[in-house]
């Protein structure tokens, strides 16, 4: 499968560029880039997820336009993505066969299905999955295994895997890593997604390394030290302008957490945030950072360890404690659609919503207060509205995000959490919000923030904790935040190797 | 070796197999345990007097509940069961007489009636765009519009020998037509105390039931349940899959009407008792261990909860305990069966997972 | 830019609803009129006793639709109405004296504490809990009253609140106009009314807000109950006495005048008003129907056809796009 010369644009950004890019039957090729450099594009691309504006794609030497994500598997492509796309209250047999399920007298023949799931099974050493078992019923590693049996099914040319492995534990990496193998020596062409650097130096033939939706470099595995393809990985242009740092003096501690665990995704974590700091939270998708946010903001049950404010012990069991007085806490989330907002109510609700107890006299609100507030909140982030009854969701998303920060504000947090708040946002309001958080900073204010871009977190962040499996495996501060450093800490690399 | 190991396997089938369906078996005991009981204390019990009586008053409540089950799959509920039960019943009070020609056309004619209602139904909720619940309010209303119609008064004209033969057991058929000579037959005696409805109960089940949910298109209805984004991305036919199933409903609300046409030889407009089986059937459905939220379930379960819901009534009958606690019972019995389902909230770990 | 196109896009999603029930609720009364002009000669639809006439029967259903609303904008339903309403009436009978109505009234508070219970708490739906209370609260008044109508009278009270009248205005209407008015309160004024219609549009966005979620929701259950309450005590004033059944007219047209209004029935959006006007609109359809002398069959097509239509016109949801 080849690409030539394939572009694609999210509005404004240029997610690939001009991409020449080539993968072989019979070889298994790795895809390496930090966030946002394009390798997901690349497989939507492949996998006829999204079309490219420009470029041809050809497979097997014909020229193919997918048409949706059944189209590509039907010629053969196949992708594993890293969202589940397993339906969870059928069993295991049914979900491995959804496609094109074995019929007898046009009825699904159950007993034919069961034996195809028991074999592709095998194949990837995953025999303790009973295929009669219901997928609800089965742990995140072992539903990923059958994810990966699913697309087996479909007997795919080009097997495409997106952070396939970043669920499971070691030994069924090594079954997936001696199956991809298998496949290999099959003939099938396969590429590989991974931020795990001793997966691919274990099974990759190729390697690519891309970096801002250019394709940097393609050579075969072993060519290059791990520290040659980090550097590759970071070489890049500064494109944003971070205000000027505080020289910081640790001042008292605001937000202590000691011993923290919750389930087996956050372990032992600790850490402090002082007055007026502004600590990162690094590390590769999905190694704890958001749950450590949400279990800080009272939304996790059952979390272990000691949290501190001002060096009081607090216990944080809801938002709606997590926002009172002494606490005083606010956390931007994760997904500003669901999570953040109402999208199909006002402005002014939305911002309102969070400080109506505030703007409340006896059981009414008042109502000069909560428009002054409103006023108060649109000036200060310079959110430009038509008019503050219209739907929140006319904004655009820069805008809406603003509308998020802004209702927190509102609130007057003394503890400010943010999750990956830049995330889908133009440059321009990216800086706002860097401004913002400095000033914050400059008001006293202690900020967490997790950020999926290494360069914000450097540009912003006085020290930065790097997480790995739901560790904090490194707090860099000063000088020592760099991309180099950040990125060896993500990937777990020993310092000595880095 | 491989024997024991074999064995093993087939015994941990048999322990998946029992858990997934620890919903159907437990309502399946509680309704043997019920019935069991009700028997050894009726005074003529364990008698095909008995079942016939019994078989008759659960089947229309039976078919209700498994027309109910399907769009309860899928995430929705169909408030015009009920409704369209009443319709079929209204339209069989006039059509199901003359020559067997004539009467087997219009059992066709009933059958294909409930059948088109389900189809109006998935049309509007489909293309119409409207939630399922408000959509089949509306059309529930219409339907009964239409029933009161067709008789503003109760009353019909029904076949006498074919509403007796459905109504008992395999003698009485064989008597009436006089076949296996007249039912004496010693081949025929092992069976011949079988009840019709239970029959037709069980044949609803085999040939309608089984079938569809092992079509493409049932396996789609439980995927959009448990989650539709998911199915999407699968591919499957979503559209399609959705009209099917509250046709594949509006089938069996019409066997049920028609049934009880049949049961009460008239047919009967009337609001409450539709409204009260449309209830009932949400009732059925729920204790039978479908999930309201949609995947999970089987009309199987449903027909017994049905079962349950009746069999509820005739021990308040044999008991002679005041018939007025009944409804009392029959709430409480729901409440527990829905709040069973409650104790997973205790496990949710991360509370944004219960908004989901 | 023409101003003819751009009026109906002006609209918000929540006024054209209410403008298009308006436009309903005249033409209903133009065809009422029309009607008994051609067969009688006078325009009895449009004279103000008969319109308080309708007004006042239209004011037992209003207060349960409003009840209806507070729970619908949270996404949730309350099945439990009829016999909520049924119970409150017996109890109130019952009881009698000068605490009969604060009796109806703590009844409906007493099933509305349960049911936001269920559904707050153990995150049971909506649906199926309500129409387990609803079953519950039967059974309980049918082993009370033995299943017969209760032969305790209502106070006289209850029948002055019901049936009297101030300065030629009907009491039952004034209590509607009050409780509409602290609806409106509510829903407008209040944090909580906010706090409804967020929960509404995405439960975990409120809930990582900081609001109460579950309070919030246990409220509108209670309020719901309560309003229930109120209509069934009043509703045993208006005919002298508690029976049977009473309450099951009043579920599916509540829900109905709801969801014509403009609420959505996922919850989040809707407009009191809204449902103001479409409890006059089934009234009022009902009183033309009677007065056409239509037959039972006819009024449910129109009834359900009106639904439908309605709902075409304003209540269809977006399409799934992926």
């Amino acid at each position: 499968m080849t690409l030539q010369g394939v572009t694609k644009r999210y509005g404004g950004v240029t997610a690939l560029d001009n991409v020449d890019f080539a993968c072989r039957l019979g070889s298994i090729h790795a895809v390496l880039g930090e966030n946002g450099a394009g390798k997901s594009t690349l497989i939507k691309i492949m996998s006829g997820v999204v079309s490219p504006d420009e470029g041809i794609i050809t497979l097997a030497g014909q020229q193919r336009i997918f048409q949706g994500p059944a189209q590509a598997n039907a010629a053969g492509v196949v992708c594993i993505f890293q969202e589940l796309s397993l339906i969870p209250d059928l069993s295991v047999a049914d979900n491995i066969c959804i496609s094109n399920p074995p019929r007898r007298f046009g009825l699904i023949d159950k007993g034919e299905q069961i034996r195809r799931a028991e074999q592709l099974l095998a194949r990837i050493h995953c025999e303790d999955v009973n295929p009669r078992s219901r997928v609800r019923d089965l742990p995140l590693s072992r539903r990923q295994m059958v994810e990966i049996a699913k697309a087996l099914s479909r007997d795919p040319s080009v097997l495409i895997l997106d952070e396939a492995t970043s669920a499971l534990t070691s030994a069924d990496v090594d079954h997936v890593l001696s199956m991809l193998r298998k496949l290999r020596d099959e003939g099938i062409a396969i590429l590989t997604i991974s931020h795990r650097m001793h997966e691919i130096e274990a099974v990759a033939d190729m390697c690519s390394v891309f970096r801002n939706g250019l394709h940097i470099e393609t050579f075969a595995q072993g060519d290059r030290a791990a520290r040659d393809i980090v550097q590759m990985m970071i070489g890049r242009e500064i494109s944003a302008h971070f205000p000027q740092k505080r020289t910081f003096t640790p001042g008292a501690t605001a937000l202590q957490v000691q011993n923290y665990h919750w389930e087996n995704r956050l372990r032992d974590i600790n850490l402090t945030v002082g007055k007026g700091e502004i600590v990162g939270l690094g590390g590769l998708d999905g190694q704890g950072q958001k749950e450590l946010l949400l279990g800080l903001f009272g939304v996790l049950k059952k979390t272990r360890g000691t949290v501190r404010i001002n060096g009081q012990a607090v216990r944080i069991t809801s938002p709606q404690r997590a926002i009172r007085a002494g606490i005083d806490m606010a956390l931007i989330p994760e997904d500003r659609k669901t999570e953040g907002l109402l999208l199909p109510m006002s402005i002014s609700d939305n911002l309102a919503l969070a400080s109506l107890q505030n703007l409340s006299k006896g059981i009414f609100i008042d109502r000069q207060a909560l428009s002054s507030a409103i006023e108060g909140g649109i000036a200060r982030m310079q959110i430009k509205t038509g008019s503050i009854e219209d739907p929140v969701s006319t904004l655009s998303g820069g805008n809406q995000q603003k509308v998020v920060l802004a209702k927190w504000l509102m609130t007057d947090p003394k503890v400010v959490l943010l999750n990956d708040p830049t995330r889908g946002i133009d440059v321009g309001t990216k800086q706002e919000i860097y401004r913002l958080l400095r000033q914050l900073a400059e008001e006293d204010v202690s900020i967490l923030i997790y950020s999926t871009d290494y360069e914000e977190l450097i540009g912003c962040c006085d020290r930065v904790a790097v997480m790995y499996d739901g560790n904090i495996v490194r707090e860099l501060q000063g000088e020592d935040i760099t991309e180099h450093n950040i990125i060896a800490s993500s990937l777990n690399i020993d310092e000595a190797v880095a | 070796m491989s024997g024991s190991s074999g064995q093993r396997r087939s015994l941990t089938n048999l322990a998946i197999s029992l858990k997934q369906n620890a919903a159907l078996i437990t309502v399946i005991v509680v309704f043997l345990a019920f019935y069991v009981f009700y028997n050894l204390n009726h005074p003529r019990g364990f008698s095909t007097a008995v079942y016939i009586q019994n078989a008759n008053e659960v089947f229309a409540l039976a078919m209700v509940a498994m027309a109910q089950t399907i769009p309860v799959l899928m995430g929705g509920l169909d408030l015009s069961v009920g409704a369209i039960m009443t319709l079929v019943n209204c339209l069989a009070s006039h059509l199901i007489n003359g020559s067997p020609a004539q009467m087997a056309l219009g059992i066709l004619l009933c059958l294909l009636a409930g059948t088109a209602c389900g189809f109006i139904n998935g049309c509007v909720v489909v293309y119409g765009r409207i939630q399922p619940i408000i959509a089949t309010l509306a059309t529930g209303a219409i339907f009964m519009g239409l029933a009161l119609f067709l008789r503003p008064s109760p009353g019909g004209d029904v076949d006498g020998d074919l509403s007796w033969v459905f109504t008992n057991d395999l003698y009485e058929v064989a008597a009436t037509y006089g076949f296996a000579q007249s039912g004496e037959a010693a081949w025929f005696t092992p069976i011949a105390w079988i009840p019709v409805p239970l029959i037709l109960l069980v044949l609803a089940a085999v040939i309608v039931w089984m079938p569809f949910a092992r079509s493409i298109t049932g396996r789609t209805v439980y995927a959009i349940g448990s989650a539709e984004g998911a199915a999407y991305m699968s591919g499957l036919g979503i559209d399609r899959a959705k009209i099917a199933a509250f046709t594949l409903g509006g089938f069996f609300a019409g066997m049920g009407g028609l049934y009880l046409t049949l049961q009460t030889s008239s047919g009967n407009a009337d609001i409450p008792q539709a409204g009260a089986y449309t209830l009932n059937s949400i009732a059925a459905v729920v204790i039978g261990g479908t999930s309201l939220l949609g995947g999970v379930g089987s009309a199987i379960g449903s027909i017994f909860g049905a079962l349950v819901l009746r069999t509820i009534s005739f021990n308040f009958r044999i008991f002679e305990i005041d018939p007025l606690l009944q409804p009392l019972f029959e709430g409480v019995v729901l409440l527990a069966a829905v709040s069973l389902g409650a104790l997973a909230v205790v496990r949710v770990k991360n509370t944004l997972e219960l908004f989901r | 830019m023409s101003d003819q196109k751009t009026l109906w896009n002006r609209l918000s999603a929540e006024d054209r609803p209410i403008l298009f029930a308006a436009l309903f609720v005249v033409l209903i009364l133009a065809i009422g009129t029309a009607y008994t002009l051609t067969t009688q000669g006078t325009a009895t639809l449009l004279s103000p006793t008969y319109l308080l006439q309708q007004l006042q029967v239209g004011a037992f259903l209003g207060l349960v639709a409003a009840g209806m609303m507070l729970v619908i904008l949270l996404g949730h339903i309350d099945l439990s109405v009829p016999w909520t309403v049924a119970a409150s009436a017996m109890m109130a009978t019952t009881v009698g004296g000068p605490a009969a109505i604060p009796v109806g009234l703590s009844v409906g508070l007493l099933v509305g504490l349960i049911n936001g219970f269920g559904v707050a708490y153990l995150r049971i739906p909506s649906m199926i809990f309500t129409l387990g209370v609803n079953a519950v609260v039967r059974g309980l008044m049918v082993a009370h009253t033995g299943g017969f109508a209760p032969q305790t009278a209502a106070t006289p009270l209850m029948q002055y609140l019901a049936v009297g009248k101030i300065g030629g205005v009907p009491v039952a209407l004034i209590v509607w106009a009050v409780v509409s008015v602290c609806i409106v309160l509510l829903l407008n004024r209040t944090s909580i009314g906010r706090y409804l219609f967020a929960i509404g549009n995405k439960e975990a966005a409120a809930f990582l807000a900081g609001v109460p979620t579950r309070r919030i929701i246990i409220l509108a259950f209670c309020l719901c109950g309560m309003l229930s309450g109120l209509a069934g005590t009043l509703l045993a004033g208006y005919s002298t006495k508690a029976y049977q059944g009473m309450g099951d007219a009043y579920l599916l047209p509540a829900i109905a005048a709801v969801v014509i209004g403009g609420t959505h029935i996922l919850g989040g959006r809707g407009r009191y008003l809204g449902t103001l006007l479409g409890v006059i609109l089934i009234v009022l359809l009902n009183s033309v129907l009677s007065i056409m002398q239509m037959p039972e069959a006819g009024r449910q097509v129109i009834y359900g056809s009106v639904i439908i239509v309605m709902l075409l016109v304003y209540g269809r949801t977006e399409k799934v796009t992926q």
